[in-house]
């Protein structure tokens, strides 16, 4: 038993660092560092220099142009990049429809999309969520009713993330609405959002940000070579992407750069002449956030090992999804409390900062990071799941 | 990185958790528990049979020169059958400090009488006015011609009534709280000047307060050098924490265990309780608890030949969780099975009792919290420096 990286693990380490220092901009950095939005270039340009270098879809074989990296490099990777600062690298399309696309899509569909993801000539969103079908899935309403060789779709998508950035979207859309179960009759299809009939309507957050958005549908014509898969076949297709192995969504390394972070604040930000590490009470609560951390690691790098060993994480990943959100709320709750007043004044990102300049984005920061407990299957949709899958409950 | 056992400690898991599969249900454990010992000394010879006795001695003690990965995978099946023979306080504690300071003849004696079964040890530290604090040591030794004299007061020593032999961690300079100037010394149980009041713990365990009244020992009596035990007694507690942390992390395991067959077979309402979603919720939130627990008990065993000041981290962190995330198991079993979890004749309440009971072994998790707080204060970064 030995739980440090082995030679090889930290050769790898050292080059990802080497990378990093050498390929990412300091100005994007800065901005992930503290909280700040990327503009919609920045965000393109990491995707393009990883895709250039080969690392941008780590999940992917290597005859699509995946790196070939086992569980513990992609954990590095995922860590590495993390502590560097780099963006968090958007998984619609990269690692949420490629991997529909690559195990069944046709032959065209795989030609084309997959090399636009490496270069990010497309956008792509994400269809899954409906105003009535959240975790509840299957109830989605969307219709694509077949013509000829077109679907005329019609019906509305939300909290579509970025969706105002994308030109392509994947959508769950009913297409047999008599089906006996509202599991089935579901089709799989890819959209191009630039059709007529496609409105994206932003919706704010709690805290001020444009990052979720509504799409509607009107009489849309969608490409029948545009399904992935089977008609009526597309919940198979979507549960396949719900459970394509992440073993990166503990989300540690982005929990460890935050928590560096706060600490750093934690150790030269002074009231009434004091650090607030200083202040017991304080100080008992970073750490028994940092404990609760180091057992979020310790258990996501024990289900990297399974999965290195060949094992598939399956509802484990539901436990790291707990945890790992919680941890991160957590984080985001105490750099709340750590600015005190500060975290009140609510200011637009151009205008001048009230307080000390990492005081602006922590009350934001903190309503936004509520949305990890709800998003991605809601933290009470994993214990389902746990309790079904593990517990047989 | 490597999560496997090798196929040593494979074995050696086999064999612990067959030897308590097979012969440590809950009625026998509950048999020994009420003897006069406290525990059965034929399951204590069996497991000195079975070189269970030797596994955290090393080589040249004669012992299995087990790690941290050895101790862990004894104390969590040891964990798991809520076993109550003096392992901690004779092998563990008593185990280390022999092998830490004694030397030549007289440690392969000593370790031999530890390892065969034959006389059983116990660490005579903590005292009434010092709780968790270790190095709060009032009792004195004074030297008296080639030997010492002994005075002091011992609080609830680990199965201190029932012990041949006791180590006595005295002061021979210094102040209460000072690490410096402490002595080890080995005493016979029964030497005159010792008196011992033993008692049933809540957990099921034993132990004894102790005083020591001009107790004359003989210059062998010391182990190692005089004043200097302080850091193998460290060393010992570290290890005796991370015993507890893995017995925890059996008895958690199996309290879940024991819990999720409840749900599934006890019915209201014409159903399986559980099939209720709240009660599957709080039962997944054991199961995360459980989970905590042991990745850091892992992290923390395979951290024995970390830099000190990563082991030290690591270890209160995991003594931290087992406080905390133990204490939310232990409660939550009890509701979960609901009045019969209120039951002395139920596994489940002691379980329970030995969850919640081990945070006040060995230093609790305000006590291992301050520890951990210091070296955020002083600016160190345990994850900086994580794997």
């Amino acid at each position: 038993m030995d739980i440090e990286y082995n030679d090889a693990e930290r050769a790898f380490r050292d080059e990802v660092r080497g990378f990093l220092a050498e390929n990412l901009p300091a100005t994007i950095a800065e901005k992930v560092n503290n909280y700040r939005r990327l503009s919609r270039d920045e965000t393109v340009h990491w995707h393009r220099v990883l895709g250039e270098k080969g690392w941008l879809a780590m999940h992917w074989p290597t005859e699509y142009g995946g790196p070939g990296w086992s569980p513990i490099q992609k954990h590095i990777f995922e860590e590495e990049s993390a502590a560097a600062g780099a963006p968090r690298l958007l998984p619609f399309g990269i690692n949420m429809v490629a991997p529909v696309i690559i195990k069944f899509g046709s032959q065209a569909q795989k030609d084309y999309y997959l090399p636009r993801m490496l270069t990010m000539d497309d956008w792509w969103a994400q269809g899954y969520s409906e105003p009535g079908a959240g975790s509840d899935l299957a109830s989605l309403k969307m219709r694509a009713e077949r013509q000829g060789d077109h679907y005329i779709v019609n019906g509305q998508k939300t909290w579509t993330t970025l969706g105002q950035h994308a030109n392509m979207i994947f959508c769950l859309v009913r297409t047999d609405p008599q089906a006996a179960k509202k599991q089935e009759g579901i089709s799989f299809l890819l959209i191009d959002m630039n059709s007529p009939g496609v409105t994206v309507r932003p919706l704010i957050t709690l805290d001020g940000e444009h990052e979720v958005n509504e799409v509607f549908f009107d009489n849309v014509e969608v490409p029948v070579e545009n399904r992935v898969g089977e008609e009526n076949k597309g919940w198979t297709y979507a549960k396949y992407l719900l459970t394509f192995e992440r073993t990166g969504i503990a989300g540690v390394g982005i929990s460890k750069a935050a928590l560096a972070h706060l600490k750093t604040i934690a150790h030269e930000y002074r009231i009434r002449g004091q650090r607030l590490i200083e202040q017991p009470a304080f100080a008992d609560r970073l750490a028994e956030i940092e404990i609760e951390l180091m057992a979020v690691e310790m258990t996501n790098l024990r289900v990297v090992a399974a999965a290195e060993a060949g094992g598939v994480p399956g509802a484990e990943s539901s436990f790291l999804k707990i945890m790992g959100t919680e941890v991160r709320q957590k984080i985001s709750d105490l750099y709340r409390e750590a600015v005190g007043p500060y975290a009140l004044p609510f200011i637009d990102e151009d205008d001048a900062p009230v307080g000390p300049d990492f005081a602006g984005v922590a009350a934001p920061t903190y309503f936004n990071l509520r949305k990890l407990s709800i998003f991605g299957g809601s933290n009470e949709i994993q214990k389902n799941i746990i309790s079904k899958a593990i517990l047989g409950l | 990185m490597d999560f496997s056992y090798s196929d040593e400690q494979r074995m050696l898991k086999d064999m612990v958790d067959r030897l308590v599969a097979e012969q440590y249900d809950f009625d026998t454990r509950e048999a020994a528990r009420a003897s006069s010992a406290g525990y059965s000394t034929q399951m204590w010879q069996q497991f000195a049979e079975l070189g269970l006795l030797g596994v955290p001695l090393s080589e040249d003690a004669g012992g299995f020169d087990g790690g941290g990965a050895e101790l862990m995978v004894v104390a969590e099946g040891f964990g798991r059958a809520l076993v109550v023979e003096p392992y901690l306080a004779s092998v563990v504690l008593c185990g280390h400090l022999i092998d830490a300071l004694a030397d030549g003849v007289h440690k392969a004696e000593l370790a031999e009488s530890i390892i065969s079964g034959e006389m059983r040890y116990a660490l005579a530290c903590h005292e009434p006015d010092g709780g968790y604090d270790p190095h709060w040591i009032a009792t004195t030794a004074r030297a008296d011609g080639d030997g010492y004299v002994l005075d002091g007061s011992k609080a609830v020593v680990a199965h201190g009534d029932s012990a041949d032999r006791l180590i006595v961690i005295a002061r021979s300079s210094g102040e209460p709280g000072d690490r410096d100037g402490l002595s080890a010394f080995l005493v016979d149980a029964s030497a005159q000047g010792v008196a011992r009041r033993g008692y049933p713990t809540i957990d099921g365990h034993r132990a004894a307060d102790i005083t020591l009244a001009n107790v004359r020992v003989g210059g062998d009596a010391l182990l190692g050098e005089a004043r200097q035990a302080g850091a193998a007694l460290d060393a010992a507690l570290e290890r005796g924490v991370i015993y507890l942390c893995a017995e925890a992390t059996g008895a958690m395991d199996r309290a879940c265990e024991l819990t999720l067959e409840y749900l599934k077979q006890r019915k209201q309402f014409g159903v399986p309780i559980g099939s209720f979603q709240a009660l599957q919720h709080r039962m997944v939130d054991m199961r995360i608890a459980l989970e905590k627990v042991r990745a850091l008990t892992f992290w923390a065993a395979c951290s024995l030949e970390s830099a000190p000041d990563e082991r030290r981290q690591r270890i209160a962190a995991a003594k931290v969780m087992v406080g905390r995330a133990g204490r939310q198991v232990a409660e939550e079993a009890i509701q979960l099975f609901g009045g019969m979890g209120m039951m002395e004749e139920s596994a489940i309440a002691h379980y329970a009792k030995r969850i919640v009971m081990i945070d006040h072994w060995l230093g609790d998790h305000r006590w291992h919290m301050a520890a951990f707080r210091r070296a955020l204060v002083d600016g160190d970064n345990a994850l900086a420096n994580a794997a």
